[in-house]
């Protein structure tokens, strides 16, 4: 070794003279090179993850915001007395044995006779190509309307339906005259006529609130379908989580931060519940299948027993953000307490739970948020069943009877083959990060109006 | 009595409580000139509690057991080889359980008087038609032994609703006595409540316990049924899966497990250099401001629900994969493939390890960074070979538990990754995974006795030990680590 160091010289990296702070050498610049390219990668990584994030957003607004427009034809409809009320008694058993078949061959008769008239008509279109394009909920609506009112029978009224889907696809632009060709549910004529028909206004595109409201609808008739059930459904499942979550939780923090010995079973809760926190929603799923549907006998489909699964799943998170809240209440709180003679569980409920209350609601906002969004366990609990009639009320027994969720709906929508449904999946996205957008800026509200430094 | 007024009766018991202790310890304080032991209220509560507490624990009790014996009374009325197989009988009690709620719909109405529906028989004609007619639709007719035990059902429910309502009330009155007799000025009330109050706070907090417990137990109870149906050796290590509702399924965990791991690990490929990169940027390098814009913005990702990321998958990367690298490369035409749902969960994941990762690095003591870069090295380099190896620990427990989540992942694999279950390299390939599977397996309308479904259970079981088998590597890694420093 000593031998070698003496033989070479010192090696010299920077040869004197030439070395200056203003000109750099080979090795510097080498160096600050790779310091750029490193400062670069880390800007990339987060360009790349935020235009992700935007892409996203984009996709989702651009195929979700025309859900919320529905194409609909509106003409005059005369209810002919001979078809819908044969006997003429107006009984309300005799009017309900006219089907919406009944119902249906009166508008697509009554819709070609008034396209006729007012001299619309394009060529080589047929009648059965006329009265396809008004939606197939449009017998069942007017009929219900009849049902409901028997003194409309023998009058003519102002009819508006919704457009099939693939009408409404053509005037945003989803069909085109090429994929009409291809497409057995509708034909070239069809969108011809279409067009004829807004020019006179007779069909127009509008801002559909049965978006919101209307309950699902089969795969015929995606123009008719609505997010109603869902959100009654992920309402009622969300203030349920909260009633089981919220007085449990923090309960259980309470315990743990100001009671807990230091003991083998407080050891095992708190490792429980860091566990739990991990363990993938969908064992969720099939724990509240195995004990609350196929153990307990609570109904399928019902928003109890999916906020019963999803609250055990929030259950954790909003553990552990109440115990990050009771911690950030300083000890002195709870010596002065103390010191003018409450007890232990005095001080806990009159000083520090009020204290530690802005906290702990803005986690259980955040919580509610994350299990808003919640879907693989509901699949398993039956949610994701064709559900057409809302639940009842609260108080009669709505909390068992079958619905959906926001986020389940987007999933089966998105999974049905006609393409209207797609708009549709985007659209309940919309509505659904509307809600969560709401929540999370509630919960920073909170935060601000009640942040405390001690 | 239904158990809704029998609640409704308990609380008006305990209001009652509240005040009238309350009144009489209040009294009593007046009367003897005594001071009160505690204040006011913790008498008022513990009538309360008095009245309430018990009586509620016994009616849940009662409501939980009370199935299960008359089930156990009614096995007498059937031949033991109809109820040998569990499905029969679990199909036979629906049976019965159906026919009885028929006949109290039909006495409700006024189609049959009490003593009608007690005791009908088969002999003089159908219940069937007799039920229909009140709008209670029965599948087959009833059979002999079916009605009389849903008679006996009916009778033995009777009975025990009475119980219950005469057992809950005489508690929650007899609570209510006790509480009035021992109310007193010198008695330590507050005590007393605050020992009730403590017992619920420890109840609530072994949920947690209790929800572990029952995931396995449920999940272990069903898996071993299942390995009773089809052999365990042919779960773990078959390599085809082809269900076949007819039976003679091959159920192989192998093809699901592949998929699951091929699809994290892309995603894993995806998820560590970017959110990676993006706490090194935000913790060493970005100002103050710019931090605070980009930091929240990057966590919006993880507040998206991930069916949105499956939709996402769905409709957007699929197509985009498949139509500029699949087709072109020659690799397949299918919109959902390995790459498609790695991809998205890769994504989902960058904010969880960027903002696992950020803190670690914050928690590298700022000394050893300033000893690096007093040394002359540049601030990538500090990062490198110092920030980086003294956070290395903390950052594989991150990594562990990001991998853990891929792995749990259900929705986007779900919409994003196809139903095809295989052994195969092609990242462009559709392929399936264990949290798909058991989403099919188990959607629909399921009978709970054949392997088919039932693996679903012994999936989520295998689902569940790997998860928690990355968490607790993952924790241990992590406070290795962290005794390090503190």
């Amino acid at each position: 070794m000593s031998d070698a160091t003496a033989a070479s010289p010192i090696p010299t990296a920077h040869p004197r003279g030439k070395s200056s702070l203003f000109e750099q050498d080979a090795l510097t610049r080498r160096r600050n090179a790779a310091e750029t390219r490193f400062r670069l990668y880390g800007l990339t990584a987060i360009v790349v993850s935020l235009v992700v994030l935007a892409i996203m957003l984009f996709t989702i607004f651009r195929d979700g915001t025309s859900a919320f427009r529905q194409a609909s034809l509106s003409f005059p409809i005369t209810l002919d007395a001979a078809i819908l009320d044969p006997n003429g008694n107006r009984a309300p058993e005799d009017l309900a044995k006219v089907t919406t078949i009944g119902y249906g061959n009166l508008i697509g008769q009554q819709f070609a006779n008034f396209l006729a008239a007012e001299g619309i008509a394009v060529e080589g279109i047929t009648d059965r190509d006329i009265s396809g394009m008004v939606s197939r909920d449009a017998p069942g609506r007017l009929r219900d309307m009849v049902l409901a009112n028997p003194a409309l029978i023998g009058q003519t009224i102002d009819f508006t339906a919704y457009a099939t889907g693939r009408i409404d696809g053509y005037l945003k632009g989803r069909v085109t005259m090429e994929t009409a060709q291809l497409d057995s549910n509708v034909s070239v004529e069809q969108l011809q006529l279409a067009d004829l028909l807004v020019e006179r206004g007779i069909l127009s595109v509008a801002f559909n609130s049965g978006f919101l409201t209307n309950p699902d609808a089969s795969d015929q008739r995606p123009e008719s379908s609505g997010l109603g059930v869902a959100i009654i459904g992920s309402l009622y499942m969300m203030v349920l989580v909260l009633i089981f979550t919220l007085p449990v939780g923090v309960a259980a923090s309470i315990y743990l931060e100001e009671f807990a010995p230091k003991n083998r079973l407080t050891d095992l809760i708190e490792v429980n519940i860091s566990n739990l926190a991990a363990v993938p929603s969908i064992v969720f799923g099939i724990l509240g299948l195995a004990i609350f549907i196929n153990f307990a006998g609570l109904p399928q489909s019902s928003s109890l027993v999916g906020a019963l699964v999803i609250s055990l799943m929030t259950l954790p998170t909003i553990i552990i953000a109440t115990r990050a809240a009771i911690r950030a209440v300083p000890p002195s709180i709870r010596d002065a307490a103390l010191g003018v003679g409450a007890s232990k569980m005095q001080t806990v409920f009159h000083h520090v739970l009020p204290l530690a209350m802005p906290g702990i609601l803005t986690g259980t906002i955040l919580g509610l948020a994350t299990a808003l969004g919640e879907t693989a366990p509901l699949l398993l609990i039956g949610m994701v069943a064709f559900v057409t009639n809302y639940p009842a009320g609260p108080l009669e027994g709505g909390v068992l009877d079958p619905a959906t969720a926001l986020p389940v709906q987007v999933y089966s929508w998105a999974s049905r083959s006609d393409p209207a449904f797609i708009e549709r999946s985007s659209g309940a996205i919309i509505v659904l990060l509307g809600f969560l957008v709401i929540m999370n800026v509630a919960a920073i509200l909170l935060r601000r109006r009640f942040e405390r430094r001690w | 009595m239904s158990v809704f007024m029998l609640l409704a009766l308990v609380a008006v018991f305990s209001v009652a409580g509240y005040i009238l202790c309350r009144q009489r310890a209040l009294k009593g304080a007046a009367a003897t000139g005594q001071k009160l032991h505690s204040l006011p209220n913790y008498y008022g509560w513990y009538g309360f509690v008095m009245a309430s507490v018990p009586a509620l624990l016994v009616l849940a009790v009662w409501l939980i057991a009370q199935p299960l014996v008359i089930e156990r009374q009614l096995s007498g009325f059937f031949p033991p080889e109809m109820i040998e197989d569990d499905a029969a009988r679990t199909l036979l009690f629906d049976d019965v359980r159906r026919v009885a709620a028929g006949l109290d719909v039909a006495v409700a109405q006024g189609a049959l008087t009490e003593d009608q529906a007690a005791n009908i028989r088969t002999e003089f004609g159908s219940i069937r038609d007799r039920l229909a007619t009140v709008g209670v639709a029965l599948g087959a007719e009833v059979t002999p032994p079916v009605l009389q035990a849903a008679q006996d059902y009916r009778e033995m429910s009777h009975i025990g609703a009475l119980g219950r309502s005469i057992l809950t009330v005489l508690l929650s009155l007899g609570g209510l006595a006790l509480a009035i007799r021992v109310t007193k000025p010198a008695f330590r009330a507050r005590n007393r409540v605050e020992q009730v109050v403590l017992a619920l706070l420890i109840l609530s907090s072994t949920i947690a316990i209790l929800t572990t417990v029952g995931i396995v137990l449920s999940m272990l109870s069903e898996s071993l049924r299942f390995f009773t149906m089809y052999p365990a050796a042919d779960f773990f290590f078959n390599l085809t899966w082809s269900p076949n509702f007819r039976g003679n399924s091959e159920l192989g965990l192998l093809p699901l497990l592949w998929g699951t791991l091929y699809i994290s690990f892309v995603s894993m490929l995806v998820a560590v250099p970017i959110g990676l990169f993006a706490a090194i940027y935000l913790a060493e390098y970005a100002s103050p401001r710019f931090r605070a814009i980009v930091k929240p913005l990057i966590e919006v990702i993880a507040g998206i629900p991930t069916v949105v990321f499956g939709l996402f998958a769905l409709v957007t990367v699929g197509p985009f994969l498949r139509d500029y690298f699949a087709e072109p490369l020659g690799l397949g035409n299918s919109g959902s493939s390995v790459m498609t749902a790695g991809i998205v969960i890769g994504i989902l994941n960058i904010p969880f390890i960027s903002s696992l990762a950020d803190d670690i690095i914050n928690a590298v003591p700022q000394s050893m960074r300033d000893g690096s870069l007093g040394l002359g090295a540049t601030k990538s380099e500090t990062v490198r070979k110092v920030v980086l190896p003294a956070a290395l620990p903390g950052i594989m427990g991150a990594v562990l538990m990001a991998a853990s989540r891929a792995i749990g992942e259900t929705m986007i694999v779900t919409m994003g990754a196809g139903a095809a279950a295989k052994l195969d390299l092609n990242p462009f390939e559709a392929m399936t995974t264990i949290t798909v599977k058991i989403v099919s397996q188990l959607t629909g309308d399921t009978e709970f006795n054949s392997p088919e479904t039932l693996v679903a259970f012994a999936l989520g079981m295998s689902l569940f030990v790997i998860t928690l088998g990355l968490n607790i590597l993952a924790l241990m890694i992590v406070r290795k680590y962290r005794e390090q420093y503190e």
